[in-house]
């Protein structure tokens, strides 16, 4: 446990958690590096990925958890129920698996309406049963009025992956394409202006999705797969930024590429924001082989969720520490950096 | 959004690029005022662009940069008070004061908001009557009427709990402070175009005039600054010292009087302290004394706050354009902007964040 002692910088640095070390940034990597992957290392949590992906019996599994926190929980677009079920089916997609079962557990506080809580296991149900999944087993803990906010859930998956598909950072080569299936920014914009009370003109919808049926359909397709990663917290930036370090490859995109809603790029430009570090939570990128490009985009471009997908950048050669870089619209690169801390709203 | 496309367009970048490369008949020093153009500038690559032609000096302009330690330690002082609701613009949260941070605080259970508006802090204050509401009012001309109209409707509407925790600036003063420094070597400036959409920019004709310097009133897009650097150049060229103004479609010279008004009616003119600067002549607004009852330092024992400035850190250095920040030897060392030194490291508009957001840094 030596590694966990207080000669660790991170707890040097901060001797109490920070919403930051939860926001998708620089300090929230530090905390999984520093403490929690130390303090649990072992050969399947180190492979990084969105699920650990292992043999029983001569049958490939995708396991994985998330617990969702939004606030508010109804927002357009979505609820926490169908963020709680897709962002984890999401996860398992992502490794390339089927999802075959999830798990529901519940915390709630004390005084939370019923009828909301009807409403969020509603909307749960009708999620997992539109991608035939099952909700399999559970737990209901109720804590102290002021002790929550409202309602938490934590949903763990668990999938099968077939023979041959091997999504992995490691897999990434110098030359892949990176495919994005759809826009950036909605869920993060969406989120917050209704969390904030910030009206504008045009609503703008959570892009919330399960992408699992389109991840299937990419892989029935026989294209070589390296690697896919939803875009959750901390946007296509933070997603990345950490597919370049785990791969140890340079990789660049093109600013002038990246689908933005005109409304998502209105808000951000008020408040301050990049829509590359905004949470996505129905956008994922695929890593393939160049030649394969324009067969991927097709695959996807068939399935509603994948109607914009475009080619956004490329792998370009191995890199000892891994870095992204970003061409702007004037031609000119700039190294994609994770944010410090939380994005917050500038002053001015 | 149309403005967005048509200022950030390549092929008119790349062609005021080659007018001023070509009218640059040697590397002019030229600052931008303001924060926000020094990240444009860093964003878009401008400096690169420009490949030595002229240099770009980034100047103090970034409000949560400049504001003295004293108020970060008052503003900290305050929120730890039981019972306080403290409320600030999101990037001062970060800002390091003597001690902590209003993040820390926040971890260890103070009740500290981001607020967008002032007046949220206001409808707070209405919301919550048993709770005393505090507005952490910082920034230049640009954010400072909105702070005026929060006091200005906390006293029509006799609001007892509520105040404001005020700590504004003026860009004006600390141009002249800047010009009469022994070490300046600016010759040129991009005026700050959100500042003057308020002030107008009668303010610095005089300057312009006393220092004979070229100061171009300029907005926050690639095509705003490359035109307005363009027009700086022009001037130095042929020898000319005059206020102009890029940003025209939002800047007119008597700037917005009814916002004007309403500073002049809840504020008084100070001299303020800039952190990494020092004090400045009449460059700092207050609250007047007919807003005494709404004062944040009248209603909280905030006086006399003993502070500690880290001695490593060289904002000053930086907010004055005598280094730039990859110059300091703690930049990306001892100083990130996960555990920042100084202020220009935190703010999304200062110098240091930004050269670490958007450059390699050398020692990371």
């Amino acid at each position: 446990m030596s590694d966990l002692e207080l000669n660790c910088p991170l707890l040097l640095q901060y001797d109490r958690i920070v919403m930051a070390h939860g926001g998708g940034g620089r300090l929230m990597q530090q905390l999984l590096d520093n403490l929690i992957q130390p303090a649990f290392s072992n050969p399947l949590l180190n492979q990084k990925h969105d699920s650990a992906v292992f043999d029983i019996n001569g049958v490939r599994l995708a396991f994985t958890t998330d617990s969702y926190v939004v606030k508010p929980l109804f927002f357009p677009g979505g609820d926490i129920g169908k963020l709680a079920v897709c962002g984890t089916l999401n996860d398992l997609a992502m490794s390339g698996a089927k999802p075959l079962y999830l798990t529901c557990a519940l915390i709630i506080e004390e005084g939370f309406p019923m009828t909301d809580l009807q409403r969020i296991l509603q909307s749960m149900q009708r999620t997992a049963k539109e991608a035939g999944v099952l909700i399999v087993t559970g737990d209901t803990k109720v804590v102290d009025k002021g002790k929550g906010d409202g309602v938490f859930i934590n949903t763990a998956g668990i999938g099968l992956i077939d023979a041959g598909v091997e999504s992995n950072p490691r897999h990434i080569q110098a030359g892949d394409s990176i495919i994005l299936n759809s826009d950036l920014g909605r869920h993060g914009i969406a989120v917050m202006l209704e969390r904030e009370g910030l009206n504008f003109a045009h609503e703008i919808e959570s892009d919330c999705a399960d992408l699992s049926g389109l991840v299937e359909d990419l892989l029935a397709s026989g294209i070589e797969i390296h690697c896919m990663r939803d875009l959750t917290r901390g946007g296509l930036a933070a997603a990345l930024i950490e597919l370049a370090a785990t791969a140890r490859q340079h990789i660049e995109i093109r600013e002038a590429m990246l689908p933005v809603n005109s409304n998502v790029k209105s808000a951000c430009e008020i408040l301050g924001f990049d829509p590359v570090y905004i949470a996505n939570e129905g956008a994922f990128i695929a890593f393939v082989p160049e030649e394969q490009t324009e067969q991927t985009l097709s695959v996807l471009r068939r399935h509603p969720l994948g109607r914009q997908a475009s080619r956004i950048g490329q792998v370009k050669a191995a890199h000892p520490r891994g870095t992204v870089t970003l061409e702007n619209v004037m031609g000119v690169s700039r190294v994609l950096d994770l944010f410090s801390g939380e994005q917050l709203p500038r002053i001015c | 959004m149309k403005y967005l496309q048509e200022y950030r367009d390549p092929v008119t970048a790349k062609k005021l690029v080659a007018a001023i490369k070509a009218a640059a008949t040697r590397p002019w020093k030229i600052m931008e005022v303001c924060g926000g153009q020094t990240h444009s500038a860093l964003k878009y690559g401008i400096d690169q662009l420009l490949d030595g032609a002229i240099e770009l000096i980034h100047g103090p302009g970034c409000p949560v940069c400049v504001t003295p330690i004293e108020y970060i330690d008052k503003a900290l002082a305050i929120a730890q008070v039981p019972g306080v609701i403290f409320c600030s613009f999101g990037d001062m949260l970060r800002v390091p004061g003597s001690a902590s941070d209003l993040l820390g605080l926040k971890a260890q259970g103070a009740d500290i908001r981001i607020v967008y508006s002032p007046l949220d802090a206001l409808t707070l204050a209405q919301q919550n009557p048993d709770r005393q509401v505090v507005f952490f009012g910082v920034g230049f001309e640009t954010t400072a009427p909105a702070t005026a109209l929060a006091a200005y409707q906390a006293r029509q509407l006799n609001l007892e709990n509520f105040t404001l925790l005020v700590c504004h600036v003026r860009v004006p003063p600390v141009i002249e402070a800047l010009l009469n420094s022994p070490s300046n070597k600016v010759q040129g400036f991009l005026g700050a175009g959100h500042v003057c959409s308020i002030m107008g920019y009668h303010e610095y004709l005089p300057l312009s005039l006393r220092y004979r310097i070229p100061i171009v009133i300029t907005g926050f897009e690639p095509v705003d600054l490359l035109q307005g650097l363009y027009m700086t150049v022009q001037q130095l060229e042929e020898g000319r010292f005059e206020v102009e103004n890029e940003y025209s479609r939002v800047v007119k010279e008597q700037g917005n009087l009814p916002a004007q008004a309403l500073l002049n009616k809840v504020f008084d003119t100070v001299d303020r302290s800039w952190r990494g600067l020092g004090p400045i002549a009449g460059s700092g607004l207050a609250l007047n004394a007919d807003h005494d009852d709404w004062n944040a330092e009248q209603r909280f024992p905030v006086a006399g706050i003993a502070t500690q400035e880290s001695p490593l850190c060289r904002s000053g250095d930086v907010l004055q354009g005598l280094i730039k920040p990859t110059q300091c030897p703690e930049f990306g060392v001892r100083c990130t902007p996960d555990k920042p030194l100084g202020a220009t490291m935190v703010s999304s508009e200062g110098a240091c964040a930004a050269y670490f957001h958007y450059r390699i840094h050398p020692h990371v």
